[in-house]
């Protein structure tokens, strides 16, 4: 059964059920060719998964699959929440090359949308826009529009997305692209924090995240 | 069920209006090319006043038919450039849904100025205050299925770079049918063999049909073309 994660009225703050992604034996073919083959692991909260690999090994293939953006051949993907299987795509952030913000819109407003769109209810873990941007280092670009931001603003502006609405799975392909070393400090902070309060991250990378990451995947 | 200011397809209903606005863009810039084609046309074929009473109504409908394709090839080409495609597929509203509500924002933003744009190119075109009515009407009951059959065109180019002819060769032929009952029902409002109501209540029909349907083809094809 596919239910949502408890809505914070009924979830005390700390006291929901522990959280376990399972991927079990899963292959992705795209175009006709297979790859991703019978990739399996298990991630209980408050891990991280680093996935490695030389460039074209899947690891953009394997978290668009994660995130349901791509059908899978075969295995399973499943997140629990206890006893229950949650829908993974609602309790998921996905943060890929693109930042999903509107250039016309301001940085607030971008994010004022995405935290209304990804969340019906606000969760209580989820931060509001001026500290979620002053975790991101943003917090000058309150109002300017996003498109007069620098790339390196962009992601720190996207991290911010991950911040204003609370979900456990972080899927990050990528992160740290474009960011300066004082927002790669945040950004692992970030990701550390969520690790603490019980989160998943699976993140695909090539360089140094900065932060002890409990479990690696080479592609 | 969430109140409809925090909604999440409000919210998406907002943030494509407020992109439509802001870029200054397609709203505008429809009317701009509808205000054209029509001025071009009395060049073209005489001004004659009662030629042009005659035809009236069917060049406001094909100049709003060419307005309106002019501004679908963004989109959700737009979307899938920017990446928030990806996310639109993590909410918790059914795609179906969201591409209804982004192609009512997109009716919005640049649909309804040619509607209200109209009454005023008619009066250049020699029309009858009754035949203005039934532009208006018709175009008011016809251009929501313009839109959301221009949204499969624009889904199905989504990865096309310049999918913009490629997408008028697929949307145009889909078109016809609501081109003939428009335009005989606003030539039927003026006076004529045919009562109004007739062709007018097809093409309401043909607008409901395409609420109905064209969801389910314009989330198939994102879906399909997403992986």
């Amino acid at each position: 059964m596919n239910i949502s994660l408890p809505t914070p009225s009924n979830a005390p703050e700390g006291g929901a059920l522990p959280l376990r992604l399972c991927v079990d034996g899963v292959s992705v073919q795209r175009a006709g060719r297979r790859i991703i083959d019978n990739i399996g692991f298990k991630l209980v909260e408050g891990e991280a998964l680093v996935v490695t690999g030389r460039n074209g090994a899947g690891k953009s293939t394997l978290l668009r699959a994660l995130a349901g953006l791509l059908p899978i051949g075969q295995g399973a993907i499943r997140l629990n929440s206890g006893p229950l299987e949650v829908e993974l795509a609602q309790n998921a952030h996905y943060l890929a090359h693109a930042d999903g913000m509107k250039l016309a819109l301001s940085v607030e407003e971008n994010l004022h949308f995405w935290a209304h769109y990804l969340a019906d209810a606000p969760h209580p873990r989820s931060q509001s826009i001026p500290q979620a941007l002053s975790l991101a280092g943003l917090t000058h670009a309150l109002h300017a529009p996003f498109g007069a931001l620098s790339a390196g603003q962009k992601r720190r502006a996207a991290l911010a997305r991950l911040l204003v609405v609370h979900r456990p799975l972080w899927l990050l392909d990528e992160p740290m692209t474009a960011l300066d070393q004082a927002s790669r400090i945040r950004f692992a902070q970030a990701m550390r924090a969520h690790c603490a309060e019980g989160g998943l991250i699976v993140v695909a990378t090539h360089e140094p995240l900065g932060f002890e990451t409990t479990r690696e995947l080479a592609l | 069920m969430t109140p409809l200011s925090t909604s999440p397809l409000w919210a998406l209903f907002l943030r494509e209006w407020r992109v439509a606005r802001r870029i200054g863009g397609s709203g505008a810039m429809g009317v701009v090319f509808f205000l054209t084609f029509v001025t071009l046309v009395p060049f073209a074929i005489g001004a004659d006043p009662n030629l042009l009473a005659r035809i009236g109504p069917a060049i406001l409908w094909i100049a709003a038919l060419m307005a309106s394709l002019l501004s679908f090839d963004r989109l959700f080409q737009a979307d899938a450039e920017d990446g928030s495609l990806d996310l639109l597929h993590l909410g918790s509203s059914p795609l179906e849904l969201v591409v209804l509500v982004k192609c009512l924002a997109h009716w919005a933003a640049s649909g309804l100025p040619l509607i209200l744009a109209a009454p005023f190119l008619g009066l250049m075109l020699q029309q009858e205050p009754i035949a203005l009515g039934g532009v208006v009407a018709t175009l008011l009951a016809g251009t929501p299925a313009l839109t959301l059959i221009g949204g499969i065109g624009a889904a199905a180019t989504v990865t096309v770079r310049r999918g913009g002819l490629l997408m008028a060769l697929l949307v145009l032929p889909l078109t016809i049918p609501i081109l003939i009952f428009g335009v005989s029902a606003a030539q039927a409002a003026s006076g004529g063999s045919v009562p109004f109501l007739s062709p007018f209540l097809i093409l309401c029909a043909m607008t409901l049909a395409a609420f109905a349907l064209c969801p389910f083809a314009i989330a198939a094809a994102l879906r399909y073309l997403g992986e």
